[in-house]
């Protein structure tokens, strides 16, 4: 089973997912990241679906369920870079993932979260 | 027609032998009803073709000449309704054949070509329907296109400032054109990396339950992919009725005017305006 690699950029978990999410990788992810979180104190979450094309119901509610769940935490989470399609997937399905905050791509994300962005004033 | 059963060759030879004279009749009668909108030599280009299958059809064993002589109407229907004749300026093109022929069997007082001339009328009749169905079939795929085309017009995204869209929105919202406004706007925001939108409804004449649906999940999609969105132009009118509907707008901004969003938006992105002097 592939894993989702969980980066961490100053105080902030950078998790990029470049793979077809299977239900068992999400379980895995949130795991995994809800372990960083707590071995880190990470005060934000990035969630990079730049690569993502396909999302259905489970995918949808996983975003809002490591974002309760960094909350508990005090980790804030950003949703960067979803594509046109999945939005409207996602409307569509009903899921308007309230508490999740959202961002065009990975940079605004980042400032979002007030997290420095290399090579940016 | 009829077929090639015993005795049926009268008005079929009468076609034959009178060509010209009812020909020029068929002529007139229809020049008189497009008035001018068809040049006579068209007219006639036409009518002869027709007249030719017309006359052919009697020894028609096989369905050839019929399915030829059907094409040839229909075809020639489509192009009256795209030139924007009415149905019956159509049909009577047809119809007067029928006129033509009948001066040309009273001329000959042939009381047998008088009795063929009831079923010749008969499938005079038919070939008038087709010109009428094709007809409609046309003008429906007239209306299609151009509602078609009217969805392209009317769902324009522009750029209003770096990093600020606008949608102005014009016309009755359903869901295909929600559809569509929704698509542009989000890749709109993709190519452009805008931050915030402006959805100005000051062309939509009325909002309803459905609309606000419609608008909503607009703007849900644009705020999952991290836009805020605005919506402006609520007309007096608009607002009382969103209020009388009990329609919740939540946590969307809503403004007056579309300067107002737009002085909201640019306040938002950090910008200021002022005077120059």
């Amino acid at each position: 089973m592939d894993r989702v690699p969980i980066l961490k950029i100053g105080s902030v978990l950078l998790v990029s997912i470049q793979v077809d999410l299977q239900d068992q990788t999400v379980l895995a992810l949130q795991e995994d990241l809800a372990d960083r979180i707590v071995r880190t104190g990470a005060r934000g979450v990035v969630i990079d679906i730049t690569a993502v094309d396909i999302v259905d119901s489970f995918i949808g509610r996983m975003f809002a369920t490591i974002a309760s769940m960094s909350k508990l935490m005090d980790a804030e989470t950003v949703v960067v870079g979803m594509r046109p399609a999945v939005a409207i997937t996602l409307v569509e399905l009903g899921l308007s993932l309230g508490g999740v905050r959202t961002a065009l791509d990975l940079e605004k994300g980042m400032r979002l979260l007030g997290a420095p962005v290399p090579g940016v004033s | 027609m009829s077929g090639g059963a015993g005795g049926e060759g009268r008005i079929a030879a009468l076609l034959g032998s009178r060509e010209e004279a009812v020909l020029d009749r068929w002529t007139a009668l229809v020049a008189e009803n497009v008035r001018g909108r068809l040049t006579e030599r068209e007219l006639r280009a036409e009518l002869t073709e027709l007249y030719g299958l017309l006359a052919r059809v009697h020894d028609d064993a096989d369905g050839t000449v019929r399915g030829e002589l059907r094409a040839a109407l229909a075809e020639m229907s489509r192009s009256r309704a795209r030139q924007g004749f009415s149905p019956s300026e159509t049909a009577v093109g047809v119809f007067a054949v029928k006129q033509a022929v009948l001066e040309a069997v009273e001329e000959s007082g042939d009381t047998e070509a008088y009795r063929e001339f009831a079923r010749f009328s008969a499938f005079v009749d038919d070939l008038g329907l087709v010109t009428f169905e094709t007809y409609a079939a046309e003008r429906e795929q007239v209306i299609a296109d151009q509602a078609e085309q009217l969805l392209e017009l009317s769902t324009p995204v522009v750029k209003l400032w770096d990093g600020i869209l606008g949608v102005p929105l014009v016309g009755t919202l359903d869901s295909a054109r929600t559809q569509i406004v929704m698509e542009s706007l989000l890749q709109m925001l993709v190519e452009t990396g805008s931050e915030h939108a402006v959805i100005d409804i000051t062309g939509v004449p009325a909002v309803d339950t459905e609309v606000a649906q419609h608008l909503l999940k607009t703007v849900m999609a644009a705020r999952l992919m991290g836009t805020d969105c605005v919506i402006s132009g609520i007309r007096p009118q608009i607002a009382q009725t969103i209020v009388g509907l009990g329609i919740e707008f939540g946590d969307i901004v809503t403004k007056a005017t579309l300067a107002d969003a737009l002085a909201y938006a640019l306040d938002r992105s950090g910008v200021s305006v002022v005077k120059a002097v």
